[in-house]
Protein backbone atom coordinates (compact mmCIF):
# COMPACT_ATOMS: atom_id res chain seq x y z
CA UNK A 1 0.00 0.00 0.00
CA UNK A 2 3.13 2.52 0.66
CA UNK A 3 3.15 4.20 -2.84
CA UNK A 4 4.22 7.57 -3.57
CA UNK A 5 1.95 10.11 -4.71
CA UNK A 6 3.14 10.45 -7.60
CA UNK A 7 2.39 6.80 -8.29
CA UNK A 8 -1.29 7.71 -6.93
CA UNK A 9 -1.59 10.56 -9.10
CA UNK A 10 0.30 8.49 -12.34
CA UNK A 11 -2.05 5.50 -12.42
CA UNK A 12 -5.39 7.79 -12.76
CA UNK A 13 -3.69 8.33 -16.63
CA UNK A 14 -2.83 4.71 -17.78
CA UNK A 15 -3.37 2.03 -14.93
CA UNK A 16 -6.15 3.22 -13.69
CA UNK A 17 -7.44 5.33 -16.54
CA UNK A 18 -11.34 5.34 -16.16
CA UNK A 19 -13.32 4.48 -18.81
CA UNK A 20 -11.04 2.73 -20.49
CA UNK A 21 -9.64 0.83 -17.74
CA UNK A 22 -12.04 0.19 -15.05
CA UNK A 23 -14.87 0.90 -17.68
CA UNK A 24 -16.87 3.10 -15.39
CA UNK A 25 -18.64 6.23 -16.13
CA UNK A 26 -19.59 5.37 -19.25
CA UNK A 27 -22.93 7.05 -19.35
CA UNK A 28 -20.93 10.75 -19.27
CA UNK A 29 -18.28 9.29 -21.36
CA UNK A 30 -21.01 8.06 -24.14
CA UNK A 31 -23.21 10.93 -23.99
CA UNK A 32 -21.36 13.84 -24.05
CA UNK A 33 -18.42 13.25 -25.93
CA UNK A 34 -20.13 14.40 -29.28
CA UNK A 35 -17.52 17.54 -29.43
CA UNK A 36 -13.89 18.12 -27.87
CA UNK A 37 -15.45 21.09 -26.12
CA UNK A 38 -18.23 19.34 -24.01
CA UNK A 39 -16.13 16.37 -23.49
CA UNK A 40 -13.37 18.62 -21.70
CA UNK A 41 -16.31 20.88 -20.00
CA UNK A 42 -17.73 17.55 -18.66
CA UNK A 43 -13.90 16.28 -17.33
CA UNK A 44 -13.28 19.29 -16.11
CA UNK A 45 -16.61 19.30 -13.84
CA UNK A 46 -16.04 15.56 -12.87
CA UNK A 47 -12.67 16.33 -11.80
CA UNK A 48 -13.56 19.34 -9.42
CA UNK A 49 -15.96 17.14 -7.93
CA UNK A 50 -13.38 14.17 -7.50
CA UNK A 51 -10.62 15.91 -5.65
CA UNK A 52 -13.03 18.25 -3.98
CA UNK A 53 -14.86 15.12 -2.30
CA UNK A 54 -11.87 12.93 -1.84
CA UNK A 55 -10.19 15.55 -0.08
CA UNK A 56 -13.44 15.93 2.09
CA UNK A 57 -14.39 12.35 2.49
CA UNK A 58 -10.56 11.58 3.18
CA UNK A 59 -10.63 14.26 6.07
CA UNK A 60 -13.85 13.29 7.93
CA UNK A 61 -12.93 9.46 6.70
CA UNK A 62 -12.45 8.84 11.09
CA UNK A 63 -15.16 10.70 11.80
CA UNK A 64 -18.07 9.05 8.78
CA UNK A 65 -19.89 6.16 10.90
CA UNK A 66 -19.35 3.19 9.09
CA UNK A 67 -23.12 2.36 8.39
CA UNK A 68 -23.97 5.84 7.01
CA UNK A 69 -20.81 6.15 5.18
CA UNK A 70 -21.97 5.81 1.69
CA UNK A 71 -25.12 8.44 3.03
CA UNK A 72 -22.19 10.66 3.71
CA UNK A 73 -20.09 10.31 0.87
CA UNK A 74 -23.42 10.90 -1.41
CA UNK A 75 -24.36 14.37 0.81
CA UNK A 76 -20.65 15.45 0.02
CA UNK A 77 -20.40 14.64 -3.42
CA UNK A 78 -24.02 16.32 -4.50
CA UNK A 79 -23.20 19.48 -2.46
CA UNK A 80 -20.05 19.53 -4.98
CA UNK A 81 -22.13 18.74 -7.91
CA UNK A 82 -24.64 21.37 -7.27
CA UNK A 83 -21.67 24.42 -6.76
CA UNK A 84 -20.09 22.87 -10.20
CA UNK A 85 -23.65 23.39 -11.71
CA UNK A 86 -24.26 26.94 -10.18
CA UNK A 87 -20.68 27.87 -11.05
CA UNK A 88 -21.05 26.63 -14.44
CA UNK A 89 -24.70 28.19 -14.66
CA UNK A 90 -22.92 31.95 -13.79
CA UNK A 91 -19.80 31.61 -15.98
CA UNK A 92 -20.17 29.43 -18.59
CA UNK A 93 -24.09 29.44 -19.56
CA UNK A 94 -23.87 27.91 -23.27
CA UNK A 95 -21.55 24.60 -21.66
CA UNK A 96 -24.15 24.18 -18.89
CA UNK A 97 -26.82 24.43 -22.07
CA UNK A 98 -25.26 21.75 -23.88
CA UNK A 99 -24.55 19.40 -21.37
CA UNK A 100 -28.11 19.88 -19.43
CA UNK A 101 -28.74 16.74 -17.42
CA UNK A 102 -25.71 15.12 -17.32
CA UNK A 103 -23.84 17.36 -14.76
CA UNK A 104 -26.28 16.63 -12.03
CA UNK A 105 -25.80 13.52 -12.96
CA UNK A 106 -22.35 13.35 -11.84
CA UNK A 107 -23.51 12.64 -8.28
CA UNK A 108 -24.64 8.74 -9.53
CA UNK A 109 -21.29 9.03 -11.41
CA UNK A 110 -19.56 5.27 -10.09
CA UNK A 111 -16.48 6.77 -10.34
CA UNK A 112 -17.18 9.69 -8.14
CA UNK A 113 -18.54 7.00 -5.79
CA UNK A 114 -16.00 4.84 -6.18
CA UNK A 115 -12.53 6.97 -5.32
CA UNK A 116 -14.48 7.63 -2.22
CA UNK A 117 -15.14 4.09 -1.67
CA UNK A 118 -11.90 2.39 -2.50
CA UNK A 119 -9.74 5.40 -2.00
CA UNK A 120 -10.12 8.10 0.04
CA UNK A 121 -12.25 6.50 3.22
CA UNK A 122 -8.87 4.61 3.80
CA UNK A 123 -6.13 7.08 2.89
CA UNK A 124 -4.96 10.51 4.05
CA UNK A 125 -5.36 13.59 2.40
CA UNK A 126 -2.62 14.07 0.05
CA UNK A 127 -2.45 11.11 -1.80
CA UNK A 128 -6.57 11.33 -1.73
CA UNK A 129 -5.75 14.20 -3.49
CA UNK A 130 -3.31 13.16 -6.06
CA UNK A 131 -5.64 10.15 -6.51
CA UNK A 132 -8.66 12.64 -7.11
CA UNK A 133 -6.53 14.50 -9.36
CA UNK A 134 -5.03 11.72 -11.54
CA UNK A 135 -8.23 9.90 -11.98
CA UNK A 136 -9.92 13.16 -12.90
CA UNK A 137 -7.27 13.94 -15.81
CA UNK A 138 -7.21 10.77 -16.93
CA UNK A 139 -11.30 10.94 -17.21
CA UNK A 140 -10.88 14.21 -19.02
CA UNK A 141 -8.70 13.26 -21.62
CA UNK A 142 -9.82 9.53 -22.39
CA UNK A 143 -13.41 12.30 -23.26
CA UNK A 144 -11.31 14.50 -25.21
CA UNK A 145 -9.60 11.72 -26.87
CA UNK A 146 -13.55 10.20 -27.66
CA UNK A 147 -14.73 13.82 -28.25
CA UNK A 148 -11.98 14.83 -30.97
CA UNK A 149 -12.67 10.96 -32.60
CA UNK A 150 -16.40 11.78 -32.82
CA UNK A 151 -16.23 15.09 -33.93
CA UNK A 152 -13.68 15.11 -36.37
CA UNK A 153 -15.61 12.32 -37.93
CA UNK A 154 -18.81 12.95 -37.27
CA UNK A 155 -18.99 16.97 -38.07
CA UNK A 156 -15.60 17.45 -39.71
CA UNK A 157 -14.42 19.99 -36.87
CA UNK A 158 -12.22 20.00 -34.28
CA UNK A 159 -13.37 22.42 -31.22
CA UNK A 160 -15.48 24.17 -33.62
CA UNK A 161 -12.76 25.25 -36.38
CA UNK A 162 -14.10 23.51 -39.87
CA UNK A 163 -10.89 21.05 -40.32
CA UNK A 164 -11.94 19.64 -44.34
CA UNK A 165 -13.09 21.53 -47.36
CA UNK A 166 -16.99 21.72 -48.52
CA UNK A 167 -16.33 18.71 -50.23
CA UNK A 168 -16.20 16.79 -47.02
CA UNK A 169 -19.31 14.61 -46.51
CA UNK A 170 -20.07 14.23 -42.55
CA UNK A 171 -19.66 11.05 -41.10
CA UNK A 172 -22.94 11.52 -39.15
CA UNK A 173 -23.44 8.16 -37.61
CA UNK A 174 -20.46 9.27 -35.45
CA UNK A 175 -22.02 11.55 -33.64
CA UNK A 176 -25.28 9.53 -32.97
CA UNK A 177 -25.11 7.25 -29.70
CA UNK A 178 -23.95 3.83 -31.71
CA UNK A 179 -20.87 6.02 -33.11
CA UNK A 180 -20.34 6.62 -29.25
CA UNK A 181 -19.92 2.90 -28.49
CA UNK A 182 -18.76 1.80 -31.72
CA UNK A 183 -15.66 4.69 -31.19
CA UNK A 184 -15.17 3.87 -27.68
CA UNK A 185 -15.08 -0.02 -28.55
CA UNK A 186 -11.96 0.92 -31.01
CA UNK A 187 -10.38 2.94 -28.33
CA UNK A 188 -10.42 0.37 -25.91
CA UNK A 189 -9.16 -2.11 -28.73
CA UNK A 190 -6.31 0.40 -29.42
CA UNK A 191 -5.10 0.40 -25.85
CA UNK A 192 -5.28 -3.19 -25.88
CA UNK A 193 -2.70 -3.25 -28.48
CA UNK A 194 -0.63 -0.83 -27.11
CA UNK A 195 -0.74 -3.37 -23.82
CA UNK A 196 0.43 -6.17 -25.83
CA UNK B 1 -27.15 3.46 21.10
CA UNK B 2 -24.19 5.47 21.42
CA UNK B 3 -23.52 4.60 17.61
CA UNK B 4 -27.16 5.64 16.40
CA UNK B 5 -26.59 9.28 18.18
CA UNK B 6 -23.33 9.61 16.35
CA UNK B 7 -25.02 8.30 12.94
CA UNK B 8 -27.65 11.12 13.44
CA UNK B 9 -25.67 13.87 14.61
CA UNK B 10 -22.74 13.47 11.61
CA UNK B 11 -25.71 12.99 8.90
CA UNK B 12 -27.18 15.89 10.32
CA UNK B 13 -24.03 18.20 10.47
CA UNK B 14 -23.09 17.56 7.46
CA UNK B 15 -26.53 17.96 5.74
CA UNK B 16 -26.72 21.64 7.59
CA UNK B 17 -23.32 22.29 6.30
CA UNK B 18 -23.86 21.61 2.99
CA UNK B 19 -27.37 23.61 2.74
CA UNK B 20 -25.52 26.49 4.17
CA UNK B 21 -22.80 26.25 1.82
CA UNK B 22 -24.80 25.76 -1.37
CA UNK B 23 -27.21 28.62 -0.34
CA UNK B 24 -24.62 30.96 0.52
CA UNK B 25 -23.14 29.90 -3.52
CA UNK B 26 -26.55 30.40 -4.81
CA UNK B 27 -26.90 34.22 -3.32
CA UNK B 28 -23.38 34.90 -4.51
CA UNK B 29 -24.45 33.58 -7.82
CA UNK B 30 -27.85 34.46 -8.31
CA UNK B 31 -27.38 37.77 -10.40
CA UNK B 32 -24.59 36.10 -12.68
CA UNK B 33 -27.31 33.68 -13.63
CA UNK B 34 -30.09 35.87 -14.03
CA UNK B 35 -27.95 38.02 -16.68
CA UNK B 36 -26.70 34.66 -18.60
CA UNK B 37 -29.89 33.59 -19.10
CA UNK B 38 -31.07 37.10 -19.91
CA UNK B 39 -28.30 36.73 -22.64
CA UNK B 40 -28.62 33.40 -23.72
CA UNK B 41 -32.18 32.39 -23.17
CA UNK B 42 -33.81 35.10 -23.24
CA UNK B 43 -31.65 37.17 -25.81
CA UNK B 44 -32.45 35.71 -28.77
CA UNK B 45 -35.90 36.08 -28.50
CA UNK B 46 -36.42 39.36 -27.51
CA UNK B 47 -33.78 40.26 -30.24
CA UNK B 48 -36.36 38.57 -32.36
CA UNK B 49 -39.29 39.94 -31.32
CA UNK B 50 -38.02 43.54 -31.40
CA UNK B 51 -36.05 43.46 -34.49
CA UNK B 52 -35.24 46.50 -35.96
CA UNK B 53 -34.46 48.28 -32.37
CA UNK B 54 -32.09 50.81 -32.54
CA UNK B 55 -31.33 49.95 -28.94
CA UNK B 56 -30.17 46.77 -26.80
CA UNK B 57 -33.61 46.06 -25.54
CA UNK B 58 -31.49 44.01 -22.77
CA UNK B 59 -29.41 46.63 -20.87
CA UNK B 60 -32.80 48.82 -20.92
CA UNK B 61 -34.85 47.00 -19.39
CA UNK B 62 -36.65 47.99 -15.91
CA UNK B 63 -38.61 46.52 -13.49
CA UNK B 64 -42.00 47.20 -11.59
CA UNK B 65 -43.86 46.18 -9.03
CA UNK B 66 -47.03 43.77 -9.90
CA UNK B 67 -48.74 42.87 -6.56
CA UNK B 68 -46.30 40.83 -5.28
CA UNK B 69 -44.17 39.88 -8.40
CA UNK B 70 -41.72 41.87 -9.58
CA UNK B 71 -41.99 42.44 -13.83
CA UNK B 72 -39.50 43.10 -16.10
CA UNK B 73 -39.98 45.02 -19.14
CA UNK B 74 -37.93 45.02 -21.76
CA UNK B 75 -37.95 48.36 -24.14
CA UNK B 76 -37.66 48.70 -27.90
CA UNK B 77 -36.60 51.96 -29.57
CA UNK B 78 -38.42 52.41 -33.10
CA UNK B 79 -36.87 55.17 -35.45
CA UNK B 80 -36.14 57.21 -32.46
CA UNK B 81 -39.73 56.32 -30.10
CA UNK B 82 -39.47 54.14 -27.72
CA UNK B 83 -42.68 53.00 -28.43
CA UNK B 84 -42.12 48.91 -27.39
CA UNK B 85 -41.72 47.12 -24.96
CA UNK B 86 -41.70 43.14 -24.17
CA UNK B 87 -42.57 40.90 -20.90
CA UNK B 88 -42.49 37.21 -20.34
CA UNK B 89 -45.40 35.53 -19.09
CA UNK B 90 -45.81 31.94 -18.51
CA UNK B 91 -48.75 29.03 -19.59
CA UNK B 92 -49.03 25.42 -18.21
CA UNK B 93 -48.02 23.15 -21.16
CA UNK B 94 -47.90 19.58 -21.57
CA UNK B 95 -44.38 18.88 -19.72
CA UNK B 96 -44.83 22.02 -17.48
CA UNK B 97 -44.28 26.07 -17.70
CA UNK B 98 -43.84 27.32 -21.22
CA UNK B 99 -41.99 31.02 -20.73
CA UNK B 100 -43.58 32.91 -23.72
CA UNK B 101 -41.94 36.75 -24.61
CA UNK B 102 -44.34 38.76 -25.49
CA UNK B 103 -44.03 42.26 -27.55
CA UNK B 104 -46.54 44.97 -27.38
CA UNK B 105 -46.55 48.19 -29.13
CA UNK B 106 -47.39 51.49 -26.78
CA UNK B 107 -48.84 53.17 -29.47
CA UNK B 108 -51.89 51.41 -30.94
CA UNK B 109 -51.95 48.26 -28.08
CA UNK B 110 -51.22 45.43 -30.71
CA UNK B 111 -49.10 42.89 -30.17
CA UNK B 112 -45.70 43.26 -32.48
CA UNK B 113 -44.75 39.58 -31.79
CA UNK B 114 -44.36 37.01 -29.31
CA UNK B 115 -41.48 34.24 -28.73
CA UNK B 116 -41.28 30.93 -26.83
CA UNK B 117 -38.38 31.26 -24.37
CA UNK B 118 -38.35 27.94 -22.28
CA UNK B 119 -40.44 25.14 -21.82
CA UNK B 120 -40.22 21.48 -21.80
CA UNK B 121 -42.91 20.00 -24.19
CA UNK B 122 -42.59 16.98 -26.54
CA UNK B 123 -40.00 17.29 -29.18
CA UNK B 124 -41.46 17.11 -32.99
CA UNK B 125 -45.46 18.02 -31.14
CA UNK B 126 -45.41 20.86 -28.72
CA UNK B 127 -42.01 21.80 -29.20
CA UNK B 128 -42.88 23.51 -32.19
CA UNK B 129 -44.17 26.15 -30.59
CA UNK B 130 -40.71 27.57 -30.29
CA UNK B 131 -39.12 25.61 -33.37
CA UNK B 132 -41.56 26.86 -36.01
CA UNK B 133 -42.20 30.11 -36.55
CA UNK B 134 -45.11 30.35 -38.08
CA UNK B 135 -47.09 28.97 -35.34
CA UNK B 136 -46.01 32.47 -33.03
CA UNK B 137 -46.45 34.76 -36.10
CA UNK B 138 -50.22 34.60 -35.98
CA UNK B 139 -50.04 36.77 -32.92
CA UNK B 140 -48.31 39.38 -34.57
CA UNK B 141 -51.12 42.38 -35.04
CA UNK B 142 -53.44 41.20 -32.57
CA UNK B 143 -55.21 43.75 -30.32
CA UNK B 144 -54.18 43.45 -26.35
CA UNK B 145 -57.96 43.89 -26.41
CA UNK B 146 -59.17 41.00 -28.22
CA UNK B 147 -60.02 37.55 -26.36
CA UNK B 148 -56.32 35.68 -27.81
CA UNK B 149 -57.42 31.85 -27.93
CA UNK B 150 -57.17 28.88 -30.25
CA UNK B 151 -59.80 28.16 -32.92
CA UNK B 152 -61.15 25.65 -30.93
CA UNK B 153 -62.15 27.71 -27.84
CA UNK B 154 -63.46 30.25 -30.18
CA UNK B 155 -60.56 32.54 -30.85
CA UNK B 156 -58.21 33.05 -33.79
CA UNK B 157 -54.93 31.17 -33.33
CA UNK B 158 -54.88 28.05 -35.22
CA UNK B 159 -53.44 25.97 -32.54
CA UNK B 160 -50.35 23.13 -33.64
CA UNK B 161 -51.88 20.08 -34.91
CA UNK B 162 -51.46 17.36 -32.20
CA UNK B 163 -50.67 19.93 -29.39
CA UNK B 164 -53.51 21.69 -28.39
CA UNK B 165 -52.43 22.16 -24.86
CA UNK B 166 -49.58 23.53 -25.35
CA UNK B 167 -51.22 26.07 -27.98
CA UNK B 168 -53.44 27.18 -25.76
CA UNK B 169 -50.96 27.72 -23.08
CA UNK B 170 -49.46 29.63 -25.22
CA UNK B 171 -52.37 31.98 -25.68
CA UNK B 172 -52.95 32.06 -22.02
CA UNK B 173 -49.53 33.37 -21.46
CA UNK B 174 -50.14 35.82 -24.29
CA UNK B 175 -53.18 37.00 -22.96
CA UNK B 176 -52.12 37.21 -19.35
CA UNK B 177 -49.13 39.36 -20.76
CA UNK B 178 -52.11 41.76 -22.15
CA UNK B 179 -53.86 41.87 -18.84
CA UNK B 180 -50.50 42.81 -17.11
CA UNK B 181 -49.32 45.19 -19.85
CA UNK B 182 -53.12 46.93 -19.77
CA UNK B 183 -53.09 46.99 -15.59
CA UNK B 184 -49.36 48.53 -15.88
CA UNK B 185 -49.92 50.71 -18.94
CA UNK B 186 -49.98 53.85 -17.32
CA UNK B 187 -46.62 52.89 -15.26
CA UNK B 188 -44.86 51.70 -18.31
CA UNK B 189 -45.62 55.00 -20.20
CA UNK B 190 -44.70 57.38 -17.50
CA UNK B 191 -41.32 55.52 -17.21
CA UNK B 192 -40.62 55.39 -21.15
CA UNK B 193 -41.21 59.57 -21.47
CA UNK B 194 -39.12 59.75 -18.27
CA UNK B 195 -36.40 57.56 -19.55
CA UNK B 196 -36.46 57.70 -23.51
CA UNK B 197 -37.12 61.62 -24.48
Amino acid sequence: MAKSITQEFVKGLWDEIPPFRLVLGLCPTLAVTKSVENGIGMGVATTFVLVCSNILVSALRNIIPTKVRIACFIIIIATFVTVVELLMQAYTYPLFLKLGIFIPLIVVNCIVLGRSEAFASKNSILPSLADGLGIGIGFTISLAILGTVREILGSGTFLGMTLFGPSFQPFSFMVEAPGAFVGLGLLLCIMNLFEK
Amino acid sequence: MREMIKMVVVLTVLSAFSGGLLASIRNETKNKIENQQLQFVKGPVIKMILEGASNDPIADRFEFKDGETGRKFFVGVFDGKANTVALETFGKGYGGDVGLMVGINVDNDKLVGVGVTTHSETPGMGAKAKDDPSFVAQFKGISINDPIKVTKDGGQVNAISGATITSRAVCFAAADACNIYKRLKPEIEKKLKATFK
